[in-house]
């Protein structure tokens, strides 16, 4: 086992436990439990919101699998990386104060809690919460893979033995410390991702001998890597543009990013997360991927993308700087994975159980429950993960476009668009989803775009279609909640 | 505070609100025509006529450099001048 890269991963996770013991006592004070375990009691900074953003957002695709194909692809890539400025500025700028006042409004902990009183549909509820537990259970899958996988590589442990590792790092201060250990350690994860991009990118660099000398490398290579449109010329304008749909304006509908913009203390602290946000995000991205192609002129020959981060940092820093780069990407998947465990636990707890089992659950049931619900997934996602799918790129990628798909229109349009509603935001949902599964199967990349575009713009028609169709149908809730969110 | 008792008047924060995020759209359309003008107005052009700043081909430091610094700069000065504070809690508590 290589110890000097080994030691300071442990540090890392020995810094996080203490993190997780710390929140947990905000949890034994707390007048409100759920407020606290699923939102923080809504007491996040500028600092620490932006972070957990961009770290919730930036998993192991922006560390392991996006530098990975950028070696591959050439600058094309990191190009197409660069669509995802906009998370740092436009999340908060559009569901931003107005999301927050209307969440406070009506008391909501969970993003289903905004579409229950928003829609007033038990129907929208349940299809939510589904498809909140099945495409985010899998994101979970794929990032823990992809968590065990980087811990193999690091030490030469079996992928079981990693996997087992991992599950207890992120489970044991998720559990016991709910949304405020999960936004704490983010910013601590979020710090190292930011200073891992900017050691591995300098090392590169000089490994590579500057950066001109790269770029007559890799043009002696393929010229076509130093192009926009990636080696065998594929990365069209227009597919690499769909990409801001994709991941730089679609997040919008990602619950797990979606639930961020409530859980903010002033609106003083969402405009300092606006800047800091824009400037991490688009500061590890470029890095990152940059690296990735800078990476090729040093070690050429690399055959399995997500082995070119761990393998570069290990060939151009000294071991233990290498260690503590690899905390990074590390830190990425963990920050992402805690998210979106409390995320999947607070739809089955919160959305399901309180709405429709057992509402009137006592403060002690609830606690019991949520910690209960919380282990089991763990559980459950760690023996999926332990016989796991390839690509993680992909798969992420999956489950992320079905989720933005679903749930962009009936958030924002629910929050802008007063005539929005039931009928419209179940079409939506059902559309959205349906025909992203759809076009993924049979038609993916429909006419040279991402998969995502279609189904995006059909739920948006059929949210519009179908709200201004069933106006009379909904009438009288449509006051009611008019009244509820919109008045002063 | 305001007290915010007209009747069947809006929340009057929410026109504040609705005005930051038609800000967010213009500036990620901003983003886009940027980024998508700099890449490929001048990267589409054969490699061998590429020009090179700091050793990284002239389409490449703009679009994903220097784009980047500009948006980044104006999502600053939107902060700083265009985006107001407001309270967020209900008001009827105070």
């Amino acid at each position: 086992m290589n110890w000097e890269v080994v030691i300071p991963l442990l540090i890392f996770l020995g810094s996080i436990f203490v993190v997780g013991f710390y929140a947990s006592r905000h949890l034994s004070v707390t007048s409100s439990f759920l407020h606290e375990y699923f939102l923080g009691s809504r007491e996040l900074g500028g600092f620490i919101l932006a972070m957990t953003m961009v770290a919730t957002y930036g998993s192991a695709s922006s560390f392991i699998g996006g530098p990975g194909v950028a070696y591959e692809m050439g600058l094309g890539w990191v190009l197409l990386a660069m669509t995802q400025l906009p998370t740092g500025y436009f999340v908060l700028s559009v569901l931003g104060k107005k999301f927050a006042i209307v969440a406070r409004k009506i008391k909501a902990v969970t993003l289903i809690d905004f579409l229950k009183e928003r829609y007033r549909s038990k129907a929208v509820v349940i299809l939510s919460a589904l498809s909140i537990i099945i495409f985010l259970f899998s994101a979970m899958a794929a990032q823990w893979v992809g968590g065990a996988r980087l811990i193999e590589s690091l030490t030469g442990l079996s992928y079981t033995a990693a996997l087992f590792i991992f599950a207890v790092s992120v489970l044991v201060y998720v559990i016991i410390g709910g949304f405020r250990a999960v936004a704490i350690t983010d910013t601590i994860q979020g710090v190292i991702m930011f200073f891992g991009t900017l050691v591995i990118l300098v090392g590169t660099v000089i490994a590579g001998g500057g950066i001109e000398n790269i770029m007559s490398d890799l043009s002696a290579e393929n010229p076509n890597l130093i192009s926009p449109y990636g080696p065998d010329r594929s990365l069209t304008p227009l597919y690499v543009s769909s990409f801001w749909l994709l991941v730089g304006v679609g997040v919008v509908g990602l619950p797990q990013v979606a639930v961020r913009a409530m859980s903010y203390k002033s609106s003083r602290g969402m405009h300092r997360a606006l800047i800091i946000g824009t400037v991490v995000v688009g500061f590890i991205m470029l890095g990152m991927h940059l690296t990735g192609v800078f990476a090729r002129a040093v070690l050429p020959g690399i055959e399995v993308g997500d082995t070119v981060m761990p393998r570069i940092a290990m060939e151009v820093l000294p071991a233990w700087v290498a260690g503590i780069v690899l905390a990074a990407p590390m830190a990425a998947i963990m920050s992402t994975v805690d998210s979106l465990l409390l995320l999947v636990s607070s739809a089955v707890v919160k959305d399901v159980y309180l709405n429709y089992v057992k509402p009137d659950a006592s403060d002690r049931t609830i606690k019991r429950f949520s910690i209960g619900v919380t282990a089991v997934l763990g559980i459950l996602v760690f023996l999926m993960a332990v016989n796991p799918p390839d690509l993680l790129i992909w798969l992420n990628l999956f489950s992320f476009g079905g989720l933005e798909a679903a749930f962009i229109w009936p958030v924002v349009m629910g929050l802008y668009w007063k005539k929005g509603n039931a009928s419209g935001a179940m079409a939506s949902l059902l559309t959205g989803v349906g025909s992203y599964i759809l076009f993924n199967t049979f038609l993916p990349n429909a006419f040279g775009m991402h998969t995502v575009v279609l189904p995006v713009l059909i739920s948006f028609v059929s949210y519009v279609l179908v709200s201004l169709l069933t106006v009379k149908r909904h009438e009288e809730t449509q006051a009611l909640v008019l009244e509820n969110m919109w008045k002063a | 505070m305001k007290k915010g008792k007209r009747k069947g008047g809006e929340d009057p924060r929410f026109r504040i609100a609705n005005r930051e995020a038609l800000i967010g759209v213009g500036l990620v359309l901003l983003n886009f025509a940027l980024w998508y003008g700099t890449a490929y107005g001048l990267g589409s052009k054969p490699v061998e006529d590429y020009h090179y700043i700091w050793g990284l081909p002239a389409w490449f430091f703009y679009s994903c450099i220097v784009v980047t610094l500009l948006v980044l700069l104006l999502v600053i000065l939107s902060v700083k001048y265009l985006y107001k504070e407001v309270p967020l809690d209900e008001e009827e508590n105070n």
